[in-house]
């Protein structure tokens, strides 16, 4: 049947005389992204942000605090192997908030990453039913996470307040007004890597096995548990490769008072990101209109 | 004039059989390889007509080959066609959840699919949270739910437990809740398939009427798909047949079903396979259906006023025990008339051995209503496993009754069936 079929008008109709508000064609651009549509579901980016939040605490006892003690732990867990026992050097700050600006910042990093690159095959069930920007659910987890991070963070700045006080190590300077900024890189960082993996995982689920542990080792390639100053210089060029490394030094350098804080590293690091968030925009389009037929 | 608020233009989708592994990331490098040169997708060339029946042979697979239709404005249109046949992957289409291989879809209007009610539900959020974020999903705007949210309560009738957590909801209130948030929608174009499955009778009653609300008072335009025939006759004045990947047919919803009814029957009251071709799975395969007269032949006319034999041809490839040959009879309606299975001969738990059997089911004269029928057959261990499923042979009763001096034509009656019932006529003793 090659004829179209006027099923209820019985009337030819020419592309000239509809004014139709939305082609549905094979292929999108490579670079297009739809703000305009972001923009008109931003209400649900804000329930899907609500929802992972209020779903998380339904039936637990402490709720929200659990956001706190997760690091608190790790805190002290690191504090005893690698400060006590290992020895490594933080640069004469206080192990426990020297652990705790790295822990905080990074745990932002790591939530985002892992879960926006399970996007596409936790929300199998959803995408398989409705439409609506693929983009969203990715934005709101590291919404989601950003929150959380706000939490974190004031158990940090409690830290950081009590050790300003009682050492003279400790010492917050004019460069945490650069926390947003900061933020605003690690959090694109996270969405691009995860929009990237979660693109493949459609198809490929071996990333899935690499990302359980990627993510782990790429922690240490990071200065989260000892500062760029104690690297061995054969080693510190490939750390300071590493993205993520001038965004977690430059936040210590800010609360905590010691860290690499370089105008040129961050620029590196901002460069690196803008660069992995157009290849994210690109691969996750190439996916988004056909990833039910593969996942 | 009504403006066409959809048009599908020339619309084909392939899919890729079987599983993706290690072949998959060749497949893919050779693809865009092909289309760094301009070239078109090897892979795309090489598409077979959907056909569940026959085993594929090729890797690739066309649910929708060359789809062309427009629906205008305010109109309900029924979409239907046997399991396969490509409707929901149109529907996928339509709400842009899965992109077209091929061809374009203009629309005209908001866009909303109601593919399986309840999408998104988070099972920990209360009915009022779900409504929310549900409407979301759909694409509401907070303040859109909330002018709506008292009606949307009223509608679903779970006023009750608005605050309770829906998980704990029957799978009922569940279905109610969903479809009340998708019902007030406000889109231009409304996309159901088959929701109609779940929920009691009432309430399926609600949801047509407030479909054609919907179409009526609020000139919206529906798309309705669904097996259940009577609810397509009832909503949609037109539909569209879709067969193995194409518009077979469109028009008047009436003609339309009957022409389903019979898709792929002939004239002959026979339907048979060659063995390689045969329906069929795990060694149980149908070889062949037969409806005879009370003579046992399968041409010529077929009076109400006899009996039909239903004959199911179909070969074992090892024994087996516990084997059901089921038969439903269907009327141009769509109205599934009766069922039956050899259960009733007695004896079906016992090993059928290997090789050719028949089962035969013989259906009283002086019982159908003349017109045309379809007899669909299946075999099956009942509750473990279907082999064979949903194939038809479709045959007509002709308006003739026999008495002693030879056929003559009968009146046609209205109702569903017509048996011959037992009366007593007496005059009441004063």
């Amino acid at each position: 049947m090659t004829e179209t079929d006027k099923i209820a008008t019985g009337l030819p109709a020419t592309q000239a005389d509809v004014q139709w508000t939305r082609v549905i064609q094979p292929q999108r651009g490579l670079f297009s992204v739809p703000l305009a549509e972001i923009w008109a579901y931003r209400d649900l980016l804000l329930l899907l942000v609500r929802r992972d939040f209020v779903a998380l605490y339904k039936q637990t006892v402490l709720g929200p605090i659990w956001f706190v003690i997760q690091p608190v732990m790790m805190t002290i867990v690191f504090t005893i192997v690698f400060g006590n026992i290992a020895n490594i050097s933080t640069d004469g700050v206080p192990h426990t908030v020297f652990y705790l600006a790295g822990i905080t910042m990074w745990t932002f990093f790591a939530d985002a990453f892992t879960k926006t690159s399970e996007t596409f095959i936790i929300n199998a069930n959803i995408f398989g039913k409705v439409y609506f920007p693929r983009v969203i659910v990715p934005l709101s987890v590291v919404l989601s996470g950003l929150l959380k991070f706000a939490v974190q963070f004031t158990i940090l700045v409690g830290f950081v307040a009590y050790f300003a006080a009682t050492t003279e190590i400790v010492r917050p300077n004019w460069a945490v007004l650069l926390l947003p900024v900061l933020l605003l890189m690690m959090g694109t960082l996270g969405l691009s890597l995860g929009m990237i993996i979660s693109a493949l995982t459609t198809k490929y689920r071996d990333l899935r096995f690499l990302m359980q542990f990627g993510v782990q080792l790429l922690m240490y390639a990071t200065p989260v548990i000892y500062p760029v100053s104690s690297l061995p210089e054969a080693y510190r060029v490939y750390i300071l490769a590493n993205p993520i490394t001038p965004i977690v030094e430059t936040f210590r350098y800010a609360f905590v008072g010691r860290g690499d804080f370089d105008p040129m590293h961050l620029a590196y690091s901002g460069g690196v990101i803008l660069a992995l968030l157009i290849l994210a925009t690109v691969i996750f389009n190439q996916v988004e209109k056909n990833f039910m037929d593969t996942v | 004039m009504s403006t066409p608020a959809l048009r599908v233009e020339n619309v084909s989708k392939m899919y890729r059989l079987g599983e993706v592994g290690t072949g998959s990331l060749s497949h893919d490098l050779n693809r865009a390889w092909a289309r760094l040169r301009g070239r078109p997708d090897p892979y795309a060339l090489v598409g077979a007509v959907n056909d569940r029946a026959s085993e594929g042979t090729r890797d690739f697979v066309w649910a929708l080959r060359d789809i062309n239709f427009e629906v205008g404005q305010g109109d309900i249109v029924g979409i239907i066609g046997r399991n396969g046949a490509g409707k929901s992957t149109l529907l996928k289409l339509l709400s842009r959840v899965t992109a077209p291989t091929e061809g374009s879809i203009y629309i005209n209007g908001r866009i909303a699919s109601l593919l399986e009610v309840g999408t998104g539900f988070h099972p920990d959020l209360t009915g009022r949270e779900n409504i929310f974020l549900n409407g979301a999903i759909l694409g509401m705007s907070k303040q859109e739910i909330r002018s709506r949210f008292d009606e949307i309560v009223e509608f679903s009738g779970c006023a009750k437990y608005i605050d309770t957590p829906v998980k704990r909801y029957s799978s009922g209130m569940h279905v109610r809740l969903a479809f009340a948030v998708a019902a007030h929608l406000e889109t231009d174009i409304l996309i159901v398939d088959e929701v109609l499955a779940v929920g009691d009778a009432e309430f399926q009653q609600k949801c047509l009427g407030k479909m054609k609300d919907l179409s009526t008072k609020g000139h919206r335009t529906v798309l309705f798909v669904s097996h259940n025939m009577a609810a397509v006759r009832q909503l949609c004045p037109r539909s569209i047949l879709m067969n193995q990947g194409t518009v077979v047919n469109s028009g008047e919803t009436n003609a339309i079903i009957e022409q389903y009814m019979t898709l792929g029957s002939t004239a002959a009251r026979i339907v048979t396979w060659p063995k390689e071709q045969a329906p069929g799975s795990e060694g149980v395969s149908l070889r062949g259906i037969y409806v005879k007269n009370h003579l046992g032949q399968t041409e010529g006319a077929l009076g109400s006023d006899e009996d039909i034999l239903v004959e199911v041809d179909y070969e074992l490839d090892a024994p087996r025990g516990d084997l059901r040959v089921g038969i439903s009879l269907f009327n141009s309606e769509g109205t599934l008339i009766l069922i039956s299975s050899d259960y009733e001969a007695g004896g079906s738990g016992a090993i059928r051995p290997e090789g050719r059997h028949s089962s035969t089911v013989r259906i009283p004269g002086h019982m159908l209503l003349d017109g045309k029928y379809t007899v669909g057959v299946g075999i099956e261990t009942p509750r473990i496993q279907d082999f064979v499923s949903g194939e038809t042979c479709a045959f007509e009763i002709d308006e003739m009754v026999h008495d002693g001096w030879g056929p003559k034509h009968a009146v046609r009656m209205p109702g569903v069936i017509h048996p011959s019932l037992e009366w007593t006529a007496s005059q009441a003793s004063e």
